[in-house]
C-alpha cells in the first residue's frame, strides 16, 4: 500500500497544497509515495501464494476479464463465492491473485485514486497511465511479498484514444507488462494458459469469448485444487465481465449458468 | 510609537461583505434546479475547459461563481474531502451536509481572517432516491450556509434571477422543460443571448448508476430549446 492518505480523515477541509518545484521526485517524496524497496525478514517462497485462477484476453469488441469464486487458507477452502474481478473505473477492469484482504484493500485504494484524478483533472488517465499507477502500488508491497504476503493483479481495460482492447500482467517487483491475445495469473494460470494458447483467435465475437472464458476456468479447476469450479446446483459461478467501447458490463449470472452448462456437457 | 486607526468592526464587516459583493457581481450567475429525475446546474460559460461546475462524489456535485482560482481550490478541497471520508469508512457516509459545513467553516474563517476575503459563493447539490432527499446548500462569502428547496441562484444577478425561476418552476418539470426555464431565465437578467455552445450544464440523475453526475453536451442543450420553440 502507499500509505497516502490512509485512514486519516479531515474533519476540516483539506486545503493543503503541495509545493513540489520543478522536480517530479520531489513531488512523490513530498507525498510519501516515492518508490522504495525495503526488504523485510522471511524467506517465504514468491510462487506460493496465488491461489486462484483469473484470466483476461481481447476479442473483437475490447477485452473479457473472468475469475474463479474460491478462496483458500492452506488446504481449507475458506471462501467459496468470493469476488476477484473489479471494475477499476469506467473502462477498465482489475482482477487479484494472492493474499486476499491485502489484494481487496489495494483495489480499493486504486479504484478511488483513478476516480479521483478523473474528478481533479475532468479527465480519465490514460489505459497506460492506470497500468503504470498499479504497478507503483505492486511495487511498495515488495517488503510484504517477501513475508509471503504477495498481491499480484491482472488489470485490463479499453483504450479510449486507440480504440482496442489491452490486457497487462504484473510481476511481484512491479513490473508492468503489456500481453497481446491473453494473459493468466494465479495457481490455476498456467493451466488455464494452455488452453487458451490452443483455442484463442482473433476477432472472436462476444458470445465465442465468453464461452472459452468459462471452459478456461472450468479446465483450470480440474487441475488445481485452489480455484474453484462451476457449480450449477449451488449457484457458484465464475464471474466473467467485458470492458469495451460500452465500458465496464458483468455479465449476468443467469448468461454464465447458460454457458457453464453447455460448457460442462461438452467436457471429455 | 503610532496609534493604529479605530475602525469599529460593523464597518470592518460591512467593508469587506462590500468588497466579496462587488467582485462577485463581476461574474456570471448560475442556477441549479430540481426537476423530476434529479438536480440541474446551469450558467453561461464562454470558456470549455475551466469548469464552474463539478462532480464531487458520486451524487454530489459542485458549482461556483466569483473568482475562478478561489472556487477552484474549494472545488478540489471538497473532492479530497469526500474521496478521504469514503475511502475510510463508506461511499454512503459522505454526505452533501458535511460537506456544506465543511464550506461554510472554511469559507467563514476566511472572511474574518484573512487579508482578502474570497470572492465566491459556491453550491453543494445532493440527489436523493427520492425528490424529498434532494438537498442544495448555498454558501455564501461569509460563510452563511442556507439550504435551498426547489431551485437556487447566485452570482451578480441572484434576486431577480430567483424572482424569475419562483414564476416559472412547477413540481416534476421534466429535463427540457427545466432547461429552457433556466435558460430563458438566465438571458433575460444577463439581457443577452447565449449561444448553445456559450452554456455550462450539467445533471445529478438519479437514474444513473452510481456516479449520477453528467455534463450535458451543447446539442443536448440546443435540442431542449428549440423543442420548446416548436411547441409554442
Amino acid at each position: 500500500m502507499t500509505g497516502e492518505g490512509g485512514g486519516i480523515v479531515p474533519s476540516a477541509l483539506p486545503l493543503e497544497h503541495v509545493h513540489p518545484g520543478a522536480s517530479f521526485s520531489a513531488l512523490l517524496e513530498g507525498r510519501g509515495i516515492a518508490p522504495r524497496w525495503v526488504v523485510g525478514e522471511g524467506t517465504a517462497d514468491l510462487t506460493l501464494a496465488e491461489a486462484t485462477t483469473v484470466l483476461s484476453m481481447r476479442y473483437a469488441d475490447g477485452v473479457v476479464m473472468a475469475g474463479d469464486r474460491r478462496a483458500t487458507a492452506g488446504n481449507v477452502i475458506a471462501h467459496k463465492r468470493v469476488k476477484k474481478v473489479y471494475p477499476a473505473d469506467r473502462f477498465s477492469a482489475v482482477a487479484i491473485s494472492g493474499t486476499a484482504g491485502m489484494a481487496l484493500e489495494m483495489i480499493r485504494l486504486f479504484q478511488t485514486e483513478l476516480e479521483h484524478y478523473e474528478k481533479i483533472e475532468d479527465m480519465r488517465l490514460s489505459l497506460e497511465g492506470k497500468a503504470n499507477y498499479l504497478a507503483r502500488m505492486v511495487r511498495n508491497n515488495l517488503a510484504l511479498a517477501f513475508q509471503g504476503l504477495v498481491v499480484i493483479p491482472l488489470f485490463c481495460g479499453y483504450d479510449e484514444t486507440d480504440r482496442v482492447g489491452r490486457l497487462y500482467t504484473f510481476d511481484v517487483v512491479g513490473g508492468r507488462y503489456e500481453e497481446q491475445d491473453y494473459a493468466t495469473t494465479g495457481s490455476g494460470g498456467a493451466e488455464a494458459r494452455s488452453f487458451l494458447k490452443a483455442k484463442w483467435v482473433e476477432g472472436m465475437a462476444e458470445d465465442a469469448v465468453l464461452e472459452l472464458a468459462v471452459e478456461a476456468l472450468v479446465a483450470a479447476a480440474e487441475e488445481d485444487a485452489a480455484t474453484g469450479g462451476v457449480d450449477l446446483k449451488r449457484g457458484i459461478l465464475p464471474t466473467v465481465v467485458t470492458v469495451s467501447d460500452a465500458g465496464y458490463v458483468e455479465i449476468p449470472d443467469e448468461r454464465i449458468a447458460e454457458i457453464a452448462e453447455r460448457v460442462l456437457e461438452g467436457r471429455p | 510609537m503610532t496609534l493604529p486607526y479605530y475602525v469599529p468592526p460593523e464597518q470592518l464587516i460591512k467593508d469587506r461583505a462590500d468588497f466579496a459583493r462587488k467582485g462577485i457581481a463581476r461574474g456570471r450567475s448560475i442556477v441549479v434546479l430540481e426537476y423530476a429525475d434529479g438536480i440541474l446546474l446551469m450558467g453561461g460559460n464562454t470558456s470549455r475547459s475551466l469548469h464552474k461546475l463539478g462532480e464531487i462524489y458520486d451524487r454530489i456535485a459542485f458549482a461556483g461563481v466569483g473568482r475562478f482560482n478561489e472556487f477552484e481550490t474549494l472545488r478540489v478541497a471538497g473532492i479530497r474531502y469526500a474521496d478521504l471520508k469514503g475511502y475510510s469508512y463508506n461511499r454512503t457516509d459522505v454526505s452533501a451536509k458535511g460537506l456544506a459545513n465543511a464550506y461554510s467553516q472554511t469559507v467563514g474563517q476566511i472572511f474574518t481572517h484573512e487579508v482578502k476575503p474570497y470572492e465566491i459563493e459556491v453550491l453543494v447539490a445532493e440527489v436523493g432516491d427520492d425528490p424529498d432527499d434532494n438537498r442544495l446548500y448555498h454558501v455564501r462569502f461569509d460563510g452563511t450556509l442556507h439550504d435551498a428547496r426547489r431551485f437556487a441562484a447566485m452570482g451578480g444577478h441572484d434576486e431577480r434571477l430567483a424572482e424569475r425561476l419562483d414564476v416559472g418552476y412547477r413540481d416534476g418539470m421534466d429535463l427540457a422543460e427545466t432547461i429552457r426555464l433556466a435558460a430563458d431565465a438566465l438571458e433575460h437578467v444577463e439581457e443577452r443571448e447565449i449561444a448553445a455552445d456559450g452554456w455550462e450544464a450539467a445533471v445529478l440523475d438519479r437514474t444513473l448508476e452510481r456516479r449520477k453526475f453528467r455534463r450535458l453536451g451543447a446539442d443536448e442543450i440546443a435540442a431542449a430549446r428549440s423543442e420548446g420553440r416548436s411547441e409554442a
